[in-house]
Order: C-alpha cells, then sequence, then structure tokens
C-alpha cells in the first residue's frame, strides 16, 4: 500500500515549550489512522503543521511524495488536505448550503465579472455547485437543512455538516480532530458510520484525533500514542491497548505499579 | 406613586435641560398650529418629553385608573420642574451661566403668561399626563391609529416647507397651497384631515391588513411575482420623478444622497460583505475626485481637458489601484488595529493633496477649479436635476454589480473570510486576491462617487475629504443594516437626506442624529433594512417562540411617537 503522508522529524516549538518533538509518522492509504494522547500530547498541533496552520521549525511533511511543510494553508487545500476543528468552526452566519459550497470553492472556476455579466459559464456552474451540495448534505444526513443557518443546526449537525464543507473540497486525506466529541452514544454511533463511509464509499484517508477509546479501538486500522509531543507507541488497536507505555501515559507510573500489586 | 412623582421631576430634569441648552427656543421658531393656539415646535417637544414620563409612569401602574393617576402626576412633577425654572430663573440670574435661559424661553413655556401662568403650566402638564395614562391603557387598534395621527400632524409641520415647496413646483398643485398652510403653520383644517387619512389608514390596515396578505399569499406564482415587483417599480418612478416634482433644492439633496450611497454600497462591499474594517474610505472618493478634476478641469492645473464621460473609467480604475495598494500593506491585519491602519490611509492621502511639495499639480489648499460640467447628447448637465439623474443612473449600475457580487463564488469568499479567515484559507480560500478584490472594488465605486462630486461643484478641495465623511459612510451602512444592499439607501437617506432637509434646525440636528443613533442600535441593532440573513436569525427565533422585535416594541405603544 502506498503511502500517503510521511512526517519525518517534525518538531514545533512555542517558545520554550516543545509541542512536537522530532516526530516521525506514515499514514498509509485508504486506512483509518488514528492519534492519541493525553491532553496536551500534541495531537492537534500535529493536525495544524499538517494543514499549514502552524510552521514547523524542524522536520518534513510529504504528502504524495511531496514537501508541504511551510505551505499556505489554501496551497495545502488545493493538494487535497482538508480538515475540520476540535471546537466546531463553521461560518456561523451562512446557511449550511453555503457552507458547503464555499467548501468547492477551490473547483469553481468561475470570476467575479462571470458572476457580474451573469455569463452562461457561471450560471451552468452555480447550478451544479448548488446540485453538489445537495447531494454532500445528504451524503452526511442533512438532507433538507440546507437553508438553516449553520448557527441554529443542533450540535450533532453541526459536527456533519464541518465534514460535509471539508468533503467539498474533495480531499484525498481528511483529518478530523474530535469529531465525536459531545456527543451522546447514539450519535457517536451514527458517526462512526459516516467515518467508515468515507474510507470505503469515497476512498478518503482518514486521520483521527479522539478521545473516546471505544471508538478509536472499533474504527481505527493504525493508532499512533503522543505523549509529550513524541511518539510512545504506535500499531494496531490491539498492539497499542497492550503497551504499557501507553497505559503509563494515560494513568501514570504510581497508579500502574498499585494495579500491579 | 412615589415612582411616578420621581419619573416626573426626571422628565422636567430632561426638558429643563433642552430649555436651557438652547433646543427648544431653536424649535420655538417652528410652528405646529397657529389657530385656534398657537404652538410651537419647541412647546410641542417639551410636552413630548414630559409626555415621555408620563407613559412611563402609566405603564407601571396596575388598572386604568392607577395609569390615569400616575400619568397626571408625572405630568404634574414634570411642569413644576419646569415651572420653578420659571420662578427661580430671573432672581437667581441663572441667565449669567445659560444665555438661553431668556424671557422668550419663560414666555414660552408659560403659554407667554408669565408667572401668572404657572398654575395653567401645572393644570395643562396634569392633564396631558392623564391623558398619555389613559392612552396607554387603550387597546391597540384604537391607541396605534392615533399615534400615527399624531406623528403625520407632526411630520408635516416640521417639512412645511418642503411639502410647500413640492406643491408649489406645478401649478396645478399651487391652489393647494393656501389650503394646506398659513404662511407660517399647517392650517387647523390640513392638521386634522392629516391626523384623520393616517389614522383612518393605519386603523384600516390594522383590521384588515391580516386578509389582504392572506390574500396575497394565495396568488398564483405568476401573480405573487408581479406583486413583488410592484413595489421596487414603484420605487423607480418615484425616483424618475423626484426632481421634477421637488425642483432644484429635493434634487441637491438627493445628489449628495446619491454620492453618500455610491460610497456606502462601496464600503458595504468591504465591510458588510468582507468584514475589512476601513475609516479611511473617504480617501478613495478622494482620488475619484481628484482624477476626474486634473483629467477634465479647463483651468491651469488641468492636464488632458477631458471629457468628464472620458475621465470617468479612468478614476474608476484609479480608484480601484489605489484600493489594492492600500490593501497590500494591511492584508495581515485584523479586527481594530485595521481600523487604525486605514484610518491612516485616509489621512494621507488628504494630506498629500492638501501638501505643498504636491501643490504645483494639485493645487495645495486652493484644490482644483474650473472642472466644466458633463455634456450628454448635447446637453450640458447643469443643474442638480441632471446631475441627479446621473447619480441615480450610476447609483442603479453600481448597486446591480454589487447585488450580482454578492450571491457570487466570490461573495461567498467575502462572507467566509467576514466568519472566519482562517478556516476559510484552510478550504482552499486565497486570502490576498479576495481581500485585494474587496478594497479594489469597494475603492472603485467610491471612485464613481468621487467623480460626480468633482463635476457637481466644479471644483475640488481637500477639506471636502475630512474624516467625518468616512465616520459618516460607516455610520450609515451600519444604521441602514450591515451587509444589506436597500440598507445602504435607506442608511443614506436617513443620515444624509433628512439632516440636509432639517438644516434650518441648526446644529441641533447633530444632538438628535446621535441621540438617534444611540436610541437605533438599542432598539435595532441589526439595521432599518437588514440583511437576508440577520432577518431570517429574527424570524427563527419568532418560530421558537420569543417575542419578535415588532411584539417587543408593541408592548411600549406611545413610546414611539413620544420618542420620535
Amino acid at each position: 500500500m502506498a503511502d500517503l503522508l510521511v512526517v519525518e522529524g517534525l518538531t514545533k516549538r512555542f517558545g520554550g515549550l516543545v509541542a512536537v518533538n522530532a516526530l516521525d509518522l506514515v499514514v498509509t492509504a485508504h486506512t483509518i489512522h488514528s492519534v492519541i494522547g493525553p491532553n496536551g500530547a500534541g495531537k492537534t498541533t500535529v493536525f495544524n503543521c499538517v494543514t499549514g496552520f502552524y510552521q514547523p521549525e524542524e522536520g518534513r511533511i510529504l504528502f504524495r511524495g511531496e514537501a508541504i511543510q511551510g505551505l499556505r494553508p489554501d496551497r495545502i487545500c488545493r493538494l487535497g488536505i482538508s480538515r475540520t476543528y476540535q471546537n466546531i468552526r463553521l461560518f456561523a452566519n451562512m446557511t449550511a448550503r453555503q457552507n458547503v459550497l464555499l467548501g468547492q470553492h477551490v473547483h469553481l472556476r468561475s470570476t467575479w465579472i462571470g458572476a457580474i455579466v451573469a455569463s452562461r459559464f457561471t450560471r451552468e456552474e452555480e447550478l451544479e455547485a448548488h446540485r453538489e451540495a445537495e447531494r454532500l448534505l445528504t451524503f452526511v444526513g442533512l438532507s433538507g437543512k440546507g437553508g438553516v443557518l449553520a448557527r441554529n443546526l443542533p450540535y450533532g449537525d453541526q459536527r456533519r455538516l464541518e465534514v460535509a464543507r471539508a468533503l467539498a473540497t474533495r480531499p484525498a486525506f481528511l483529518l478530523l480532530d474530535e469529531p465525536t466529541a459531545g456527543m451522546n452514544p447514539r450519535e457517536t454511533q451514527d458517526m462512526m458510520g459516516l467515518i467508515r463511509r468515507l474510507r470505503d464509499d469515497l476512498g478518503i484517508t482518514i486521520g483521527l484525533i479522539e478521545h473516546q477509546m471505544r471508538v478509536v479501538m472499533t474504527i481505527s486500522d493504525r493508532v499512533t500514542v503522543l505523549d509529550y509531543g513524541t511518539k510512545i507507541s504506535e500499531g494496531t488497536p490491539r498492539e497499542v491497548q497492550g503497551d504499557p507505555r501507553v497505559v503509563e501515559a494515560y494513568l501514570g507510573r504510581r497508579r500502574v505499579s498499585e494495579a500491579g500489586r | 406613586m412615589r415612582g411616578a412623582v420621581s419619573v416626573g421631576l426626571l422628565s422636567g430634569a430632561v426638558a429643563v435641560y433642552l430649555a436651557l441648552v438652547g433646543v427648544v427656543e431653536q424649535l420655538h421658531a417652528r410652528l405646529v398650529l397657529v389657530e385656534p393656539v398657537r404652538l410651537s415646535l419647541g412647546q410641542v417637544a417639551l410636552f413630548l418629553v414630559g409626555l415621555g414620563g408620563a407613559v412611563a409612569a402609566a405603564r407601571r401602574a396596575k388598572g386604568g385608573s392607577a395609569a390615569a393617576l400616575g400619568g397626571a402626576l408625572a405630568g404634574v412633577s414634570a411642569g413644576a420642574v419646569l415651572s420653578a425654572l420659571v420662578l427661580a430663573g430671573p432672581p437667581l440670574n441663572i441667565r449669567a451661566m445659560f444665555v438661553n435661559a431668556s424671557p422668550p424661553l419663560f414666555a414660552l413655556v408659560t403659554l407667554g403668561r408669565g408667572h401668572a401662568g404657572v398654575p395653567t403650566v401645572l393644570a395643562l402638564w396634569g392633564i396631558l399626563g392623564a391623558a398619555a395614562g389613559v392612552a396607554v391603557r387603550l387597546p391597540a387598534r384604537l391607541r396605534r391609529p392615533l399615534a400615527w395621527g399624531a406623528v403625520a400632524v407632526l411630520l408635516l409641520s416640521v417639512f412645511q416647507e418642503l411639502v410647500q415647496l413640492i406643491l408649489q413646483a406645478s401649478e396645478h398643485t399651487e391652489g393647494v397651497t393656501s389650503l394646506l398652510f398659513t404662511p407660517d403653520s399647517p392650517t387647523p383644517g390640513a392638521a386634522v384631515a392629516v391626523f384623520v387619512v393616517t389614522a383612518g389608514l393605519n386603523a384600516l390596515w390594522r383590521a384588515r391588513g391580516a386578509e389582504v396578505r392572506r390574500r396575497a399569499g394565495a396568488l398564483s406564482p405568476g401573480g405573487r411575482r408581479t406583486l413583488r415587483l410592484v413595489g421596487p417599480a414603484a420605487a423607480v418612478v418615484a425616483a424618475l420623478l423626484l426632481p421634477v416634482v421637488g425642483g432644484a433644492f429635493v434634487s441637491q439633496v438627493l445628489v449628495i444622497v446619491g454620492l453618500f450611497t455610491l460610497m456606502g454600497l462601496g464600503l458595504n462591499l468591504e465591510v458588510g460583505f468582507a468584514g475589512l474594517l476601513d475609516l479611511g474610505f473617504v480617501a478613495f472618493f478622494a482620488i475619484g475626485a481628484y482624477t476626474v478634476g486634473l483629467l477634465t478641469s479647463v483651468g491651469n492645473l488641468g492636464i488632458a481637458q477631458m471629457s468628464f464621460w472620458a475621465a470617468l473609467p479612468v478614476a474608476v480604475v484609479v480608484a480601484l489601484v489605489a484600493g489594492v495598494i492600500l490593501g497590500i500593506p494591511v492584508l495581515g491585519i485584523r479586527g481594530d488595529y485595521l481600523a487604525i491602519a486605514t484610518l491612516g490611509f485616509g489621512e494621507i492621502v488628504r494630506l498629500l493633496v492638501l501638501s505643498d511639495f504636491l501643490r504645483p499639480w494639485l493645487g495645495g489648499s486652493q484644490g482644483l477649479l474650473d472642472i466644466p460640467k458633463p455634456v450628454f447628447a448635447g446637453v450640458e448637465l447643469v443643474g442638480p436635476e441632471h446631475l441627479f439623474y446621473v447619480t441615480l443612473a450610476f447609483s442603479a449600475v453600481v448597486a446591480y454589480v454589487a447585488w450580482r457580487l454578492q450571491d457570487s463564488r466570490l461573495g461567498r469568499v467575502w462572507m467566509a473570510i467576514r466568519e472566519d479567515e482562517d478556516v476559510a484559507e484552510a478550504l482552499g480560500v486565497d486570502l490576498v486576491s479576495a481581500k485585494l478584490l474587496a478594497y479594489g472594488l469597494g475603492a472603485a465605486f467610491a471612485g464613481v462617487g468621487g467623480a460626480i462630486f468633482a463635476v457637481m461643484l466644479g471644483s475640488v478641495f481637500p477639506h471636502s475629504f475630512q474624516l467625518l465623511i468616512s465616520i459618516n459612510v460607516l455610520a450609515l451602512i451600519i444604521v441602514g443594516g450591515l451587509g444589506s444592499l436597500p440598507g445602504v439607501i435607506v442608511g443614506a437617506l436617513a443620515l444624509v437626506g433628512l439632516p440636509e432637509l432639517l438644516r434650518e434646525f441648526g446644529e441641533f440636528r447633530f444632538l438628535v442624529y446621535g441621540a438617534l443613533l444611540v436610541v437605533m442600535m438599542l432598539l435595532r441593532p441589526e439595521g432599518l433594512w437588514p440583511a437576508a440573513e440577520q432577518r431570517r436569525e429574527l424570524r427563527e427565533h419568532v418560530e421558537a417562540g420569543e417575542p419578535s422585535a415588532e411584539e417587543a416594541g408593541g408592548r411600549h405603544p406611545a413610546g414611539e411617537p413620544a420618542g420620535g
């Protein structure tokens, strides 16, 4: 299988704090690759480096063999990487449909002059873009809610809309930052189904940050565990689960020794 | 009841304040009625303040008679404060401190009866307060028409000169003038007629409006589309006829409104659509004006003696380039800092055109002179009526462009930048080009306005491009409704047109202007004509069972007329 994303020696510092320390990471195409770790382990920082929000101090990030570290976020998006956010960041005062239409931005060609003169090309492209938006909304289970302002959607729908908006960029690699945060078991179940369909039906590679261990262990193909910005374990869910270093990172050394007694 | 007294005292204090700063005396020059009683606008203003207090007191009271009593108490208290001013003013010689505390002011308060008028004042204010108290308790179907009728009569007297001007413009309506107006005020007949007609129409709409709306809703789709076109079509016809009906003065005011509309549409692109605050916007207006001035002037600073129509596109392009040039250094600046940076740009442009350094080319404080009027189809467009049509045509074009852009791919990108530019960038939006387009196109719109401004005055001076203009444009798009295109026009009419029409009220119109801005932001922060998404938000609140703005307003019945 092909390596879609290769991270080599990635280091990101904030002042004296080393958020990510010489991280190596390989994400294989068409897998769900989870990144887990305690709070402040540097998971989101890795995402932010990959999507261009942060400029890493050291290291290389290769996407389909091409170095992307230091590129602007919009360039990286055009290459085929998209993401959602830990704290939902929709365009709150735009409708669900407009959010998805904005996601399609990189694939539209019409210009502002075309919009003013209402050229045939612009009209047809807009029409098709609206259809595509409807398809994507339906795919994530939001059909019929296209006209609702994003801020007025229920919490779970907002999470789905973020996925639909990210999908609209037609990514090869989709980074989901805690997509089930704050969801009840039922909604979590739905979201897991959706993530699987992204991989299986659309062939998208998924990078996943997740705190619910049940979700991680159920749907991940591979899991990387971070602690203090360093990779402490990697493997299949089963391998990682049994790794004493992981247990230690989550529960602390003393507790482990107590449990051992 | 103690509450009623203190509210009354408070409104009395407000009335005294208005009297002492001179507002009341200024308004006293304008008469609302001559017969049967001589009543000036200044007196009406005092009464309205008292009424406000009485309404506030009556609304707190429980039960009808308590409301009337509370209103009366508040009225008497307010009247007592005013009476105290009249009685204590001369012996304490407060005129040494407040120049406005003059005998004419006291005469105005006591209705010309001196100290003997004090009991009358107290009685009159008490009765007015009681009446307000009773009115508050009236059912809405009676109260609303009465209030609207009173407001209409007030408007008639405030705008009497304008109405007369319009009536006298045509021979057919000239005779009506003497029927409606004495030399100083509307005739009693006219006041009663306006009151009855307005109140009647309002009552009719209250009774029948729902039925009409239901029937309009039941029309076929085609019929509804036609119905929806009626409003805009009527607006277009009215706009085309305005200079014919209103004459030179009204046309001149409307040209200025049009220029501010052009600037407003441009700034709305930056602030309303893309969320990029710009306090130096007048710079682009100046650049458009100076470009046309330089290219068309037949004076000694003119460089090309071009026609207006040839110079206009150049001015637009120059303004657009200037917008992009402003945009480049401020690309990475956000929010409050952006306001300060753009403020600097506006001042730089003004100081440059004022400078000795550029005097050989731009004329320094003397400005550019001898800018010829545009010629269209052999007709020299001299009068404000002609320029009105030029302004209207360009405003229409610019509004159309803005409307097309709003729902386009670029419009969505601007909206996304306004909401969250980091996320927009992560979705593939090139922030640099999107922002520069917003600055450039917005500036181009203002450039059109500047070009017309240059030929309107026939000369261009640096002092026309003060910071206050930028702030005014920002205020009008906020008052109209940020991001809303009709809002720009409504805002320009309200904040530029009205003050121009009320010029005779002197500097006090700015006091009213300021107070209105504050009240407006408190009561209707979304603007007079909010953009679609903001209106939608409101509607969804209604569906969720929260009271809408209108219902909330309905619980403050006489508040609007009293406040207005």
